[in-house]
């Protein structure tokens, strides 16, 4: 039986930065392109729809960008914050290419807005999107319409199918409960990680996972990913491994955001459900420690923890999505925060027989530090005594996922007989090619925009061939 | 100066539930002015979520940009939380407050008080049938106008001048300085808070892409309802100053005013009509709708009439338009105060005392 041909010469899975780029460049290059998206369109772009920013290199001050950002720079940070974890090769590939993006970017109706209030320390190395990712998705999306890219939601990639000759041919999808077949002679899988899969967490991490809370879309459970690692494709990235920092306790369990995140932890002693303390909360500046407390909440009993702030630094960080509980009485905030009341009135009161006078300066590191306490909090150490008492709950909140599929440097995906000849992929489902531990802020949605341009043109190239 | 307090509602509190939020996120700082503000507080008193609502141009950019919008149970939705806001904080102001609930809600309401005016111009000039005068002046004389229009004009502005009092003392504004006027006045002209941070627009009728449309309509109404106003000023002056009556020449600066003036007060006005039935009601408040849609077409009337009266110039027509456009002109007057015309004071003001935040 000899099948019709294809419709379609690129099919995208996933809406995001990376699908959405690699379609646009695709459709430019004259292919016909339809990308598929598993979420319905409230819900679309994954999790570049919760993303702010995209790191990008330049030689001067460039759009909203102040200064210079060289190649080297940007990879000393990427190798410090990934213990060295990092393809170096890939990573400069994406360096070099994201001052492109920028310009693909705005050429797409993409705009950019300085620095937001409260990140001024970004304001060289990231550009920020006005209105956030979910503006940047709206933008691509109108010129992918533009362009005749048919874009179909609530349509789940249930099977890759490939075949006799190792190459990709239809995929099989369900929308609407209804199982259907679509040929194309491309594919670009951009489709995101699987932190939404809670299955598939707890089985990385155990059963304490299902605590976690999902930063992003619940839509990323990781179907296409899984079903291409279950065929013979490469993988790469630590399977247990996920991005997780500590966030509010009491955000939902999908779909938080950046308004979930908290400030207060280098302010305030973090205690854990038995009231006591178990690290250094003054160990370093919030934007370098915030991804570490994911892990250290995510390892104490119940993997929760609660940060404890007295009168005087409840307005040292940013506005909190949901205001702190609060109470004139350490006693009266333990029941608040169902915390057993003796134990934290007695680690406060040795946490704060261990602080020592000295200048307080909240904007660096100050030295100010415990003497003679185990844990020992080693900056910011003010006794906790002014009331009004505040507390504020912490999760281990997942950003993302590190496992996913071993690309080249032409985005081509690795399979059991080597590359693919027409699967690639671009985003956080490839992102582990580059980063093996740690992140560096705005990176994953320049790998995103790099790889899926490169992704959409040999996508194109090949197709049209 | 003393403070008014602003009384707990429910809108309040669901405009300061949703600032709390993004007051967390703050991605949409660069859409308008509004973030900024909101973003230089941690917590909101009723009176700065009353300053935010009447900041907001409603532009809803922020809203197709929200990650947190509906669905998500955030259901962040500003530009209508501050609509909603906004409406409330003029019915308050409103005196009687009674009207402002009717007219901003009530498309009807306005439609009756045109006809009700439009009656009354007629009985007028049937009462007091001219024995002289050209033109229009030979339908209804000069003096019975004024004597008309007076009392028509000054009992709004004064309604209007105590709402505006008591609005600038809730929201803390200062002794108002030449420069806070200047960038309130560039900031209402160019419609900044329409542009979008980028200046392709705002998301009004088009959904998540941006337009200048709107702005533009709103321009070409602002400036016909302007022109509309220096050439009836323009005829007083030529009347009482100079001493020379109407009917005036194409070429006299009434004319130069009005023709133009009317034809961008109705074009423009039509627009914002026909943009206000394309956009998604659930983005401002819906119960203002009807209220909304009646204000712009009776702008667009007022010009509509004014340029026909003098294209009927000389005709037997000319008794017919005259009452129609005095009392479509009756009726707009007298319902400012209440009706979506105010928000043109309060929008000013809060442009003015931004201007002063900022300095």
């Amino acid at each position: 039986m000899s099948a019709p041909a294809p419709h379609y010469d690129v099919i995208v899975a996933g809406a995001g930065n990376a699908g959405l780029s690699a379609a646009i460049v695709a459709a430019e290059a004259g292919a016909r392109v339809l990308v598929l998206e598993s979420a319905p369109p409230a819900y679309r772009g994954g999790n570049s729809r919760h993303t702010r920013n995209f790191r990008c290199m330049h030689e001067g001050p460039l759009a909203v960008l102040t200064g210079r950002y060289g190649e080297d720079e940007y990879l000393d940070d990427l190798m410090r914050v990934t213990k060295g974890k990092t393809d170096a090769d890939l990573a400069r590939l994406v360096i070099r290419n994201s001052p492109d993006c920028l310009a693909f970017m705005r050429a797409h109706g993409v705009h950019f807005q300085p620095s937001l209030s409260g990140t001024l320390s970004l304001s060289r190395t990231n550009a920020f999107f006005l209105g956030g990712g979910k503006a940047l998705i709206n933008a691509y999306c109108n010129a992918a319409t533009d362009l005749g890219i048919a874009i179909a939601y609530e349509t789940e990639i249930r099977h890759v199918v490939v075949g006799e000759g190792g190459g990709f041919e239809a995929l099989e999808v369900e929308v609407a409960g209804e199982r259907r077949i679509v040929a194309g002679r491309t594919l670009v899988l951009a489709a995101g990680g699987f932190e939404a899969n809670l299955d598939w967490l707890a089985e990385a991490w155990g059963p304490a996972a299902r605590n976690f809370l999902i930063r992003g879309t619940p839509y990323n459970r990781g179907a296409v990913l899984r079903d291409m690692l279950d065929q013979g494709a490469a993988s790469v990235g630590d399977p247990t491994q996920c991005h997780c920092v500590a966030i509010d306790g009491r955000a939902p369990k999908f779909d938080g955001g950046i308004a979930s995140r908290l400030d207060c932890v280098p302010f305030s002693i973090v205690v854990n459900k038995d009231g006591r303390r178990f690290y250094d909360e003054g160990e370093d500046v919030w934007p370098k420690r915030y991804a570490i407390w994911g892990r250290l909440v995510a390892a104490q009993p119940d993997q929760v923890a609660f940060s404890i702030i007295d009168a005087k630094s409840a307005d040292l960080f940013m506005p909190s999505l949901y205001p702190p509980v609060t109470a004139d009485t350490l006693a009266e905030l333990a029941a608040k925060l169902g915390l057993p009341a003796a134990a934290l009135e007695e680690t406060v009161a040795g946490y704060n027989a261990a602080c020592r006078p000295g200048a307080f300066d909240p904007t660096e590191l100050d030295g100010l530090a415990t003497e003679a306490l185990a844990p020992a909090k080693t900056n910011w150490a003010r006794p906790i005594n002014e009331p009004p008492f505040c507390g504020y709950m912490l999760r281990p909140g997942v950003t993302f996922t590190y496992l996913g599929l071993k690309v080249d440097e032409s985005a081509r995906v690795m399979g059991p007989r080597g590359r693919y000849p027409n699967i690639w992929a671009a985003g956080e489902i490839m992102a582990g090619s580059i980063l093996g531990e740690g992140y560096l802020a705005g990176f994953g949605m320049t790998i995103g925009a790099v790889f899926g341009r490169i992704a959409g043109r040999e996508a194109a190239a090949v197709a049209n061939a | 100066m003393t403070e008014i307090a602003t009384p707990a509602s429910a809108a309040t509190d669901e405009a300061r539930r949703q600032a709390e939020i993004c007051n967390a996120c703050r991605y949409c700082e660069g859409y308008c002015s509004v973030f900024p503000l909101m973003f230089r507080s941690r917590t909101f008193a009723d009176a700065d979520i009353v300053e935010l609502a009447n900041l907001c141009h409603n532009c809803r950019g922020c809203y197709y940009a929200c990650q947190y919008a509906p669905p998500h149970a955030f259901a962040l939705n500003l530009p209508r939380a501050l609509a909603e806001v906004r409406a409330e904080s003029w019915q308050r102001y409103a005196w009687p407050s009674a009207l402002a609930r009717l007219f901003q809600r009530s498309g009807v309401a306005l439609v009756v008080a045109i006809v009700l005016a439009v009656a009354a111009i007629f009985l007028a000039m049937g009462a007091l049938r001219p024995t002289g005068g050209r033109g229009f002046y030979a339908v209804l004389s000069h003096g019975a106008m004024v004597a008309i229009f007076t009392p028509l004009f000054l009992l709004p502005f004064l309604a209007m001048a105590r709402g505006l009092a008591r609005y600038w003392r809730e929201v803390g504004g200062e002794r108002v300085r030449l420069a806070d006027l200047a960038a309130a006045t560039g900031g209402a002209a160019r419609l900044d808070n329409l542009a979008g941070g980028h200046g392709e627009g705002c998301n009004f009728e088009a959904g998540d892409r941006f337009t200048n449309t709107r702005r533009f309509a709103h321009q070409a109404t602002a400036a016909g309802f302007l022109l509309c106003f220096a050439a009836t000023a323009s005829g007083t002056l030529y009347h009482y100053g100079l001493g020379w009556e109407a009917p005036y020449s194409l070429f006299s600066l009434p004319k130069l005013f009005g023709v133009p003036g009317g034809v961008l007060l109705t074009a423009g006005a039509l627009a914002l009509g026909l943009l206000k039935v394309r956009a998604d009601p659930d983005l401002g408040a819906p119960d203002l709708w009807g209220g909304d849609i009646a204000f712009v077409l009776t702008l667009a009337l007022t010009g509509a009439t004014g340029l026909m009266l003098y294209a009927a110039g000389g005709t037997p027509l000319v008794p017919v338009i005259l009452a129609l456009h005095l009392g479509t002109v009756a009726a707009f007057f007298l319902t400012t105060p209440y009706s979506k015309m105010a928000h043109a004071f309060y929008r000013f003001a809060a442009l003015v005392r931004d201007a002063q935040r900022r300095r």
